[in-house]
């Protein structure tokens, strides 16, 4: 249907061989020839003998690379999916092969932080805007490449091997971007959305992973749908506060990469984030359970720093200052709870007008 | 005088003129072919607001507005320069919609786009400038005469001062900056000098500098009403000067003021406009500019590289940001009720000029014989994405590499038109230029001065949000000497800090000893107005006899985040 004319086009590029990465590079290449970056060189021998790799069974027009700068040649358009943790430093090796004409979609549903020298995330007191950056300011700031955008939506890999029907965003100021992207993910089981709103769709995509991991710690006590309902809805709510205070607008909250990746991530057992709430609720301490993970859950570190944005700010954000104590101080999930429900504070909706 | 002790000696270095001959300066070749080049302007224009109300009912409909809002303007708000015609242009036209609207719409085939060519014919003439050889040589030989006249008849204190000529405006008005890179790049590609906008002398004062520094005449943007008097109108016209009629706000006038802006950068004439709009209201730093003529940098660039022939070098455009720095702002107390009330929400809002040019001449007699120096800092090249450039014109990436611009409105491999993308590059550049402006400006003691007696007492009264606070009667506010210079050094240094990091400049004259610093700045802050915004009392400690003004002249370094350290 798509890959008829698909010598024509110069292929497009995904970094970053996760399981995330993996999935895009799958959707794309149902449209395109797809150059996938990894760093270890046995994941790209797996590729190219097995077509397997982390689940997902590889389409063919997906060929493995570990060479940065032949992708960034080959491709005008490339898909970093990489942690945020490892984010700028990628962006640091592929900037000097990028040009202008460059366009970049992200897909990394973390934040980055710059700290003052000696200190660490756990020794910094404090983190404020400039210190805080999402991946599409990475991007920005390391590379020349200004038409950048990000992909975010419940997107659950495994779901999406599984071609069950699904949706994204891609944000972008530039609808130029949006339309590219929409051109190149599309298909019969993929609904692909426009937005402006960049920073607020990525802070969405960012912010709802706290509340992943206070819906996975509700589950793994045992709670139902009443307390879920209550945590999702006031979590929209705080996510909306705290994104706002960071340079996002209100409406990116509301949509497909806000409330439906929210509603999806918090109800999932497929979640990693969700699964660290659930396992700290089950009594595993945060150390075991980033120990039994195969790829990272960025919720934690998001916690941590949003956290801190929100003592600088002073910013009320109380399921996200109780998690942290939960994941980082000595807090049992159950003091946490009950702490919440007597939180004072109860006005419904403040956030429209 | 102590404080000009404080200043660094200017170095008062005469540049010359990097282009010989005044033929070989684009403004004046572009003035000589004025008849086709308005022509050019005027038909693209056209082409333009049919692109943009591609229905005839659309058109019709802009037109029908356009010639209500002309002439709702000419009954409400006429100007000494307003053609004698006007009244009778805009009633045929009137009449010939009528005419158009009353018949079946078949039978009048294109004659709502021959009303249309023939309004932006109008504006295309009603703005262009016309710049001439001689009266340019002699308006410049003027100014220079009499400035230099009535700064030694002020400063040489001996009988016949008036004609000496140990002073020179070099001496009252610093120059510092990126003038080594401006006066290169203006030799490799066309400039669009982008200065803050705080005063109607700037117009003028900015003219001086091109001049100064060599450079060709450039094309600027001149408010209409400094047209109306004659003698302003003379040297605005000879300088190079195009009209901005601020009261049209209709379409096919805006159309026709970009695309003039537009296609004279094109053609490579140097050119200047103010992108904050109108004069700062507040007193602080642009933080919003106007889009509409910045978009013409961007646009024009795009043009360039499309029409470049291969083979050739495609014209670079470089943005230059500037700022102009003051003790003193003669329209101050206007500027800063104007801002109160529109904050206030008072909508308002007279478009008027109470100084009129008169009161111009008076200032700029005053600011002559008076002390006050002004410095103007160039700022560093950047190329319409707002990247820098080196001294060649090549624009760096944030690694000093070298990028093609060109490689922006690419898109699969092809130069690309997408009105969208060029909106957002647009805002990018402009982001970009406050950027810089904050960067260059140079904070003057009277500044600092003025911010913190101003964050002082706000401080004091912690419960008043602003308009309260300016409600306060003066003579009840009265500040610690002690504390209050605590204050300010301590606000130094933060500006020192702020300098290393390259957020921001300050004068020399902000070195040395505190109290001189406080008292340098006292002595300057709105030096002539009535009431002066800060002053000592017998006791030595600070008062103010006009808080808005206080206001006024401290809101230049807002935006520098200092608040939180008074």
């Amino acid at each position: 249907m798509t890959s008829r004319n698909l010598s024509d086009h110069p292929p497009v590029g995904v970094i970053g061989a996760g399981n995330f990465g993996s999935a895009v590079a799958n959707l794309l290449a149902r449209h395109r020839n797809v150059l996938l970056y990894a760093r270890d060189e046995k994941v790209i021998k797996r590729i190219t003998q097995t077509r397997e790799n982390r689940g997902h069974s590889m389409h063919k027009n997906v060929t493995p690379t570990s060479d940065l700068q032949l992708l960034a040649r080959e491709c005008e358009v490339i898909f970093p999916i990489v942690p945020s943790s490892h984010f700028r430093s990628m962006m640091k090796k592929l900037s000097p092969h990028l040009h202008p004409y460059h366009i970049l979609i992200h897909g990394t549903k973390g934040l980055d932080i710059t700290l003052p020298k000696g200190q660490t995330i756990e020794t910094v007191s404090k983190l404020n805007r400039s210190q805080v950056k999402t991946m599409s300011e990475v991007i920005r700031e390391e590379s020349v490449v200004v038409r950048v955008g990000c992909l975010a939506g419940p997107n659950l890999s495994k779901e999406l091997a599984a071609r069950h029907p699904a949706a994204t965003v891609i944000a972008s100021p530039f609808n130029e971007v949006i339309s590219l992207g929409k051109k190149l993910l599309r298909n019969d089981r993929f609904q692909v959305y426009g937005n402006n709103e960049l920073i607020g769709v990525e802070l969405a995509g960012v912010l709802k992973n706290i509340i992943a991991i206070a819906s996975g710690a509700l589950s793994g006590m045992g709670y139902g749908e009443n307390a879920r309902g209550l945590l999702i809805s006031r979590g929209v709510v705080e996510m909306i506060h705290v994104g706002r205070a960071l340079g996002g607008n209100t409406k990116a909250f509301l949509g497909v990469a806000g409330i439906g990746d929210l509603v999806t991530t918090s109800n999932s057992t497929l979640s990693r984030n969700f699964q660290v709430g659930y396992k700290l609720a089950q009594g595993m301490t945060l150390e075991e359970i980033l120990a039994s993970m195969d790829e990272i859950a960025e919720g934690v570190n998001t916690v941590r720093i949003i956290k801190k944005c929100a003592d600088y700010y002073k910013l009320r954000a109380p399921i996200t200052t109780t998690l942290y104590k939960v994941l980082f101080e000595d807090l049992t999930v159950k003091q946490a709870i009950s702490y919440l429900m007597r939180y004072p504070l109860n006005v419904d909706i403040d956030f429209l007008d | 005088m102590p404080v000009e002790v404080l200043e660094k000696k200017n170095k008062n270095k005469q540049y010359k003129p990097i282009l010989e001959g005044i033929p070989d300066w684009p403004v004046y070749r572009l003035s000589r072919n004025r008849k086709e080049f308005i022509e050019e302007v005027a038909q693209k224009s056209a082409e333009r607001i049919k692109q943009l109300r591609p229905t005839r009912k659309q058109l019709i409909d802009e037109l029908e507005a356009t010639v209500y809002r002309e002439q709702q303007r000419m009954k409400r708000n006429r100007w000494r320069v307003d053609p004698p015609d006007e009244g009778k242009f805009w009633s045929k036209i009137k009449q010939d919609l009528i005419d158009l609207t009353g018949k079946p719409l078949d039978e009048h085939s294109r004659k709502e786009e021959e009303i249309l060519n023939i309004i932006v014919h109008r504006y295309a003439s009603e703005i262009a400038g016309n710049f001439k050889p001689s009266s340019y040589r002699f308006a410049r030989e003027m100014i220079k005469f009499w400035f230099s006249r009535l700064l030694n008849a002020s400063r040489v204190k001996k009988f016949g001062g008036f004609f000496r000529n140990q002073y020179t405006l070099r001496d009252k008005i610093q120059i510092v900056g990126k003038v080594k890179q401006l006066r290169s790049l203006a030799r490799k590609g066309t400039i669009v000098m982008v200065p803050t906008h705080f005063s109607n002398l700037d117009s003028i004062l900015i003219g001086w500098i091109i001049h100064a520094l060599g450079l060709p005449a450039f094309i600027y943007g001149a408010g209409l009403n400094l047209f109306n008097m004659k003698i302003f109108a003379y040297f605005m016209n000879s300088l190079g000067a195009y009209k901005v009629d601020r009261r049209k706000k209709n379409l096919p006038y805006l159309e026709t003021l970009k695309m003039y802006s537009g296609i004279a950068i094109q053609r490579g004439a140097h050119s200047l406009f103010f992108p904050g709009g109108t004069r700062s209201r507040s007193g602080m730093i642009e933080k919003m500019l106007k889009l509409g003529l910045l978009s013409t940098t961007v646009e024009a660039q795009r043009n360039i590289y499309l029409n470049t022939p291969p083979g050739e070098k495609p014209q670079k455009i470089f943005v230059v940001p500037v700022t102009l720095n003051y003790h003193f702002v003669l329209e101050a107390p206007e500027l800063i009720d104007d801002y109160l009330s529109i904050k206030g929400q008072d909508r308002y809002l007279p478009e008027q000029d109470p100084h009129g040019s008169w009161g111009l001449v008076k200032f700029m007699i005053k600011f002559f014989t008076k002390g006050s120096n002004i410095s103007v800092s160039i700022g560093r090249g950047l190329d319409v994405l707002g990247n820098y450039v080196d001294d060649e014109g090549n624009s760096l990436d944030v690694h000093g590499r070298v990028i093609n611009t060109e490689d922006y409105f690419i898109s699969s491999g092809q130069l690309t038109v997408d009105a969208q993308r060029e909106n957002e590059y647009t805002r990018m550049l402009s982001q970009r230029i406050v950027t810089e402006y904050h960067r260059i400006n140079r904070i003057f003691a009277s500044h600092l001065v003025a911010f913190v007696a101003f964050e002082l007492w706000q401080k004091k009264h912690p419960k008043l949000d602003l308009f309260g606070l300016l409600r306060l009667p003066e003579e009840e506010l009265v500040l610690d000497y002690a504390e209050f210079r605590k204050t300010c050094k301590r606000i130094r240094k933060k500006i020192y800090q702020l300098k290393k990091e390259d957020k921001a400049n300050h004068a020399t004259h902000l070195k040395g000893k505190i109290d001189l610093v406080i008292k340098h700045g006292l002595e300057n802050v709105g030096i002539f107005h009535l009431k002066r915004p800060l002053l000592q009392n017998k006791e030595g400690n600070i008062i103010t006899q006009d808080l808005n003004l206080l206001y006024y002249y401290h809101n230049r370094m807002v935006g520098y985040d200092l608040e939180k350290f008074i």
